[in-house]
């Protein structure tokens, strides 16, 4: 049995890993308790392994009261599903997961044409049908406020019409900690339980909980072209252009998104301590450094929120 | 590492999206990517060589158009704190956002232009901080540079507006000196004011000491959900709103007023011994209670305020105004129900703090009223506990969080459910008859000697000028007729008893109601604080289906041995408990 610190040490506060962890416990609990069909976005992605993390802290001994679910690209990085298949399988939870192909293959989108091709707007449409088809009425996505600037104006419960669309000029007032979880039919809530946490803090908490993730979020050789300032990882997804020289260089991932458009960085930091050195002192964001989808325009996530993407 | 939660607020051109943007760029919180950004951009304004407010503008309506439309979280951390700023617009149509921003911080941040001196809006921000219960208040008088960087200047202002804070009750207020654009005194303490000898306003946040914020100690905590995986672990889930909790403290549950032993303290990190607000945690008690979501753990000691009716201030969010006759929800821990605003006191205006009368309010407007809800609701005052003394209104139709709701602190005698209120309301009985009011139930099974010692102390407690009444089966008899099931009879009994006590009676109950779950609906249409258990111990006699209390307030054994001594017993107790002489007011709301 320990002793809550500050009360052996009068004026000692808990640490702000300890203040975050509390209160994205308070809200996946509250989101369990007043929603009937909640499901957990689970992509095997360093924050959705933190929201596992924080559901086990809310909800053990107990299974969590939702299944995850993960929107899969079909251009995942192998180590990534792996990781997500296993991860799902310790904790002994459901993981329901719907593709973007058999979007496709059912007509329900198309795949665009061009260089920067992403599947990324796509999986907006698989992520709706998902929604639809078990009636989820709340959704926990991993998302937080310092990845994006429109992102630090949304709320923690984000209210999205029978649409699934995000209207940033109609969002509720959000106080204290309670929050409004109120829909009509067909409407449904993204919460967002690491809303306060930054691209540091997870690390941080990745280390103190010694969490294992994916293998490519640390330093390993890869062969790689420098396109735009990017760092690019070769692969059937992400074919050198003309002109362009591949070469083995160490780096890792601070994001993981689609083959075809996700960056790397060069890195030799191989534990989680060393990650959160370099990020400590790093000068460019998570997304800028490694979303080519990011760059389009000043306005691009606001313009996707506002479609139905997280 | 710490956290320090804090909300900026100024009025239009302060300078106080520069002002973030220039604690983020010099304190390294924010990125190149988005230095290159912001010097990209197309929107052109006289900000100076980069535009450090682009940094903080999300929004694209709000890049176009160079203003601030919405609460905007900002993370930043130097070596000795995480910061989290609540960066709120500072236009008048915006107050709602300023509210919401102050909601969650410890610390305000309020912009004063050197040129103007304090606006009507710098007021306006400040009270609302003042009104969240923000402690500590910093005045920061910006644009220094465009004053000459003058002491005098600058010592105007503060005393100008020293006199307006005077009112409002901050736990420390400090006021700076600086230039967002020029960074004077943000990080580094500027080499144009020599004559300013304070911190720096990053070196002031962070050291201000904000430990002592958190009241560490009166329990409150409200149960969120109940895990229950198997039959052995019945824990109670929740966030600790405020006060500590320890193995072994003995706790009431709202609204059951049942009594229990602290057993654990789970976290799926291990058990804790101690914990404090805001930790959340799974508690599992002593006893087998019925504890359920939106129900509250408290110290037997220390109740919260239990009521439907109260007042509070709140803030109007909503674009359709306050309407008197219709239903809202409210919000309250982790509680909702309907509720009425049933008066509207008066309205504050902003700009004055004066009171002034008024039929509704709109957006953005602040006023007391006066609410009544469908179900008791477990409140304080909001100046005390911040987390149990806030709540929201709904609109049921549209969803809508339509209201921010404070619970004051000098709170009306409580409605007895009647229009109008008591001319001779139940203290005015107590101190009539010189004796407090309250329920004494007897528990016991069957053959135990209840009803004799009802009896028994029905004659020596009228001989003592007491209004005693007993309620036995022969007196609810025909009450009861047609109660479905024993459960009912006990309510309709409950309610009797509720009656008497309003009217200032001592009522003594010698009732079957052999299960707890019984009991403690007597409790909850009593009230807790009014009922007083006394367990009569069977020695021998069994009863099917009899549970004995979990937390008697008095035990008794060997009654048929000597019914004088017994009725001594809780005459003695009653005394020590303050029930004869001049009574205490026991309404928990009342006096605080």
């Amino acid at each position: 049995m320990r002793e809550d610190r500050r009360l052996s040490i009068p004026d000692a506060a808990l640490t702000h890993l300890q203040l975050l962890e509390a209160e994205s416990i308070h809200i996946l609990r509250e989101v369990a308790a007043e929603f009937e069909r909640p499901c957990l976005l689970f992509s095997g992605g360093k924050d959705s392994i933190v929201m596992l993390r924080l559901a086990e802290k809310a909800f053990r001994p107990t299974k969590f009261p939702f299944p995850l679910m993960h929107i899969d690209t079909g251009q995942n990085f192998p180590e990534v599903i792996a990781f997500r298949d296993k991860r799902a399988a310790e904790l002994g939870e459901r993981l329901i997961v719907r593709t973007v192909e058999d979007s496709i293959r059912h007509g329900r989108i198309r795949e665009q044409a061009g260089e920067n091709n992403s599947r990324n707007r796509m999986q907006t449409t698989t992520l709706l049908d998902g929604i639809a088809e078990f009636r989820f009425d709340a959704v926990f996505g991993g998302a937080r406020r310092d990845e994006e600037k429109a992102r630090a104006k949304e709320r923690i419960y984000s209210f999205r019409d029978q649409n699934g669309q995000w209207d940033p000029k109609n969002q509720r007032p959000e106080l204290w900690n309670l929050y409004n979880g109120r829909i009509h039919n067909g409407e449904h809530i993204r919460v967002f339980p690491i809303s306060n946490w930054t691209e540091l803090d997870i690390w941080q908490y990745i280390g103190e909980e010694q969490l294992e993730i994916p293998s490519i979020y640390y330093a390993h050789h890869r062969l790689t072209v420098i396109r735009d300032g990017l760092v690019l990882p070769i692969g059937p997804l992400m074919p050198i252009l003309p002109g362009e020289t591949a070469e083995l260089r160490q780096v890792r991932f601070r994001t993981v998104g689609d083959a075809n458009c996700t960056a790397c960085v060069q890195s030799s930091a191989d534990t989680a301590f060393k990650i959160i050195e370099e990020t400590a002192v790093t000068r460019i964001t998570e997304r800028g450094a490694t979303r080519v989808d990011d760059r389009v325009s000043e306005a691009s996530m606001e313009d996707r929120k506002r479609a139905g993407y997280f | 590492m710490d956290l320090l939660r804090f909300s900026t607020a100024g009025s239009v051109d302060d300078g106080k999206s520069t002002l973030i943007g220039r604690l983020l760029y010099d304190s390294k919180g924010v990125f190149e990517d988005q230095l290159e950004a912001a010097a990209r951009s197309t929107v052109n304004r006289s900000a100076g060589p980069i535009d450090l407010s682009l940094l903080t503008d999300g929004l694209r309506a709000e890049r176009e158009q160079g203003i601030t439309i919405d609460v905007a979280y900002r993370y930043f951390a130097t070596p000795r704190r995480k910061f989290i700023i609540a960066d709120t617009p500072g236009h008048e149509q915006y107050t709602r956002n300023m509210a919401t921003g102050s909601s969650t911080a410890n610390l305000a941040i309020v912009l004063i232009d050197a040129r103007h001196g304090a606006l009507v809006q710098s007021r306006r921000h400040t009270f609302i901080a003042s009104m969240l219960g923000i402690a500590h208040l910093v005045v920061a008088v910006n644009k220094m540079d465009l004053v000459a960087y003058s002491q005098a200047r600058y010592e105007e202002i503060c005393a100008e507006f020293h006199s307006f804070v005077e009112q409002l009750g901050f736990g420390d207020v400090t006021f700076l000196p600086l230039s967002a654009l020029q960074g004077d005194n943000v990080v580094q303490n500027s080499a144009a004011m020599p004559w300013y000898h304070g911190p720096s306003l990053l070196q002031h946040l962070e050291t201000v000491d904000v430990a002592r914020d958190e009241n560490l100690d009166t329990l409150r905590f409200p149960v969120q959900l109940v895990l229950r995986p198997d039959l052995d672990f019945r824990g109670f889930a929740g966030q600790i709103a405020s006060g500590t909790v320890r193995v072994g403290d003995d706790v009431t549950a709202l609204p059951a007023g049942t009594r229990s032993r602290v057993k654990r303290i789970h976290t799926h990190d291990g058990d804790l011994q101690v914990a404090a607000a805001p930790r959340s945690v799974t508690l599992l008690l002593e006893h087998e209670i019925d504890i359920s979501r939106g129900d509250m753990i408290v110290p037997s000691a220390d109740l919260p305020m239990i009521r439907r009716d109260f007042d509070a201030r709140i803030v109007w969010m909503d674009g359709e105004p306050l309407d008197l006759t219709r239903p809202y929800l409210v919000k309250h821990t982790a509680r909702t129900t309907r509720v009425r605003v049933e008066r509207l006191l008066h309205r504050i205006d902003v700009n004055t703090l004066a009171r002034e009368p008024a039929t509704t309010l709109k957006l953005n407007e602040i006023g007391r009223v006066h609410l009544k809800a469908a179900q008791p609701l477990y409140l304080d005052a909001y100046e005390e506990h911040r987390r149990t003394g806030a709540f929201i209104l709904i609109d049921p139709l549209t969803n809508s969080t339509v209201a921010a709701g404070m619970v004051v602190a000098d709170q009306p005698q409580e409605d007895q459910s009647l229009a109008l209120p008591r001319r001779v309301d139940r203290q005015a009985r107590e101190q009539h008859a010189n004796h407090r009011a309250g329920l004494l139930w007897l528990t016991g099974p069957r053959g135990v000697g209840r009803s004799s010692l009802a009896r028994a102390l029905e004659t020596r407690l009228f001989h003592r000028g007491v209004d005693v009444v007993v309620l036995d089966d022969e007196a609810v008899r025909d009450l009861c007729v047609g109660a479905a099931d024993p459960p009912e009879a006990t309510r309709r009994a409950a309610e009797i008893a509720r009656i008497l006590v309003n009217a200032g009676h001592l009522v003594v109950a010698d009732l079957a109601a052999p299960t707890r779950q019984e009991r403690d609906l007597v409790r909850r249409i009593v009230g807790a604080q009014d009922v007083l258990e006394v367990e009569l111990l069977a020695q021998g006699i069994a009863q099917e289906g009899y549970e004995a209390p979990v937390l008697p307030d008095l035990q008794l054994a060997a009654l048929d041995a000597d019914m004088a001594e017994s009725v001594v017993k809780i005459l003695t107790w009653l005394t020590d408990h303050g029930m004869f002489g001049v009574p205490r007011v026991v309404s928990p709301g009342a006096g605080i």
